[in-house]
């Protein structure tokens, strides 16, 4: 308790308990939902990539794909920041 | 004339989230509000509904009986000694899930229709096999029961999958033995988080605290719901009527048990 009123007069430096779990169970159920393992996912998230970076140049680290369910389906969620679209296609690495 | 009764299953997946307890009192409380409502046991093997009505010494025949033709529903059916319009179905101790399969049950449901049971209950076993899929055979309508703790979302996530794969859509979201303190602190889950991670296929239908008045009344025999006197009854007395569609607003769950609390307490008592 007492290192309750520390933390609430100072803050909590680290992430709440409650943050790590909501964040731990978001990645668990996305796996779940899917049925995907998920070195198929990485494959997959993999490709996406070699396939757009074809097109357009993206920034590799702020790449989300993941997997949610609406309404009974799931649907492929991604968001992919770009920096900049090639004007014409580089030849693509063949996968 | 009658109208047609609900079917509803409660279920949640993991085991030992309240399940039984949520069902005995949803059952005792819309009892309470003049349904007339018969609770399923569907949990055999394991039975334990009787023991959350405090029934478990009047049990003669069990579901497995009436599906083996031993005995007729009516002879079957436990009239709670409080509340006439409650009955239970109690489940077979000594067999196991395969006891009653999905058309058996769906017949017991429809025979408890014919009765005029305005809400038939069904308790569900843990797990995703055979069990809880006998279990929801009969119903048209599920609730799951999760606790805001990781293990059983996950479960319930999968049970809502699970549910919607046998036409059970839109399950009703009761959000069991919620830590107010906890919350507050950041430590646990909210009913928030919970939902906000389950997505928007489930509905909420209740939260209910974690009380030690569920534990001293499941000893009793007598559920929570009948007592005015704690947080955990109320809560499903609550969902009772929302179940049949009254708006009623959420608790406020807010504990006050904060440092400052306590000590503006200490200062008013004296």
């Amino acid at each position: 308790m007492s290192l309750n009123i520390w933390e609430r007069l100072f803050g909590k430096s680290e992430k709440s308990a409650k943050m790590v779990a909501k964040d731990r169970l978001r990645l668990v159920l996305m796996h779940d939902r899917a049925d995907i393992p998920a070195p198929m996912m990485e494959e997959m998230r993999r490709e996406i990539l070699l396939v757009l970076s074809k097109y357009v140049d993206i920034d590799e680290k702020a790449l989300d794909v993941s997997l949610e369910r609406a309404d009974g389906a799931v649907a492929l969620i991604a968001s992919i920041p770009i920096r900049r679209v090639h004007l014409e296609p580089s030849g693509a690495p063949t996968p | 004339m009658s109208k047609a009764g609900r079917v509803i299953v409660v279920t949640s997946g993991k085991g030992g989230v309240g399940k039984t307890t949520t069902a005995a009192n949803i059952g005792v409380a819309l009892a309470a509000l003049g349904e007339k409502v018969a609770l399923i046991d569907a949990d055999i093997g394991l039975r334990n509904l009787d023991l959350a009505l405090g029934l478990e010494n009047r049990i003669v025949y069990d579901i497995v009986d009436v599906v083996e033709g031993r005995a007729k529903l009516r002879q079957a059916l436990i009239k709670d000694k409080r509340n006439p319009n409650l009955v239970l179905l109690p489940a077979a101790q000594t067999r196991d899930k395969s006891a009653v399969n999905s058309r058996q049950m769906q017949q017991v449901v429809a025979d408890l229709l014919a009765e005029e049971f305005t809400y038939i209950l069904i308790d569900c076993p843990a797990g995703i096999e055979q069990g809880f899929k006998n279990a929801t055979a009969g119903a048209t309508e599920a609730i799951v029961v999760a606790n805001p703790e990781m293990a059983s979302v996950r479960d319930a996530d999968r049970i809502i999958g699970l549910l919607e794969a046998q036409e059970l859509c839109n399950p009703m979201l009761i959000v069991n033995r919620l830590r107010m303190r906890m919350v507050k602190n950041q430590e646990m889950l909210s009913v928030e988080d919970v939902q906000e991670v389950l997505g928007n296929s489930v509905k909420l239908l209740g939260i209910v605290p974690d009380d030690e008045a569920i534990i001293t009344s499941t000893n009793r025999g007598e559920p929570a719901a009948m007592d005015d006197g704690n947080l955990a009854g109320q809560a499903y007395r609550n969902i009772a009527r929302r179940l049949r569609g009254e708006e009623v607003p959420f608790l406020n769950l807010e504990e006050k048990n904060g440092f400052f609390d306590r000590l503006k307490r200490r200062f008013q008592r004296n």
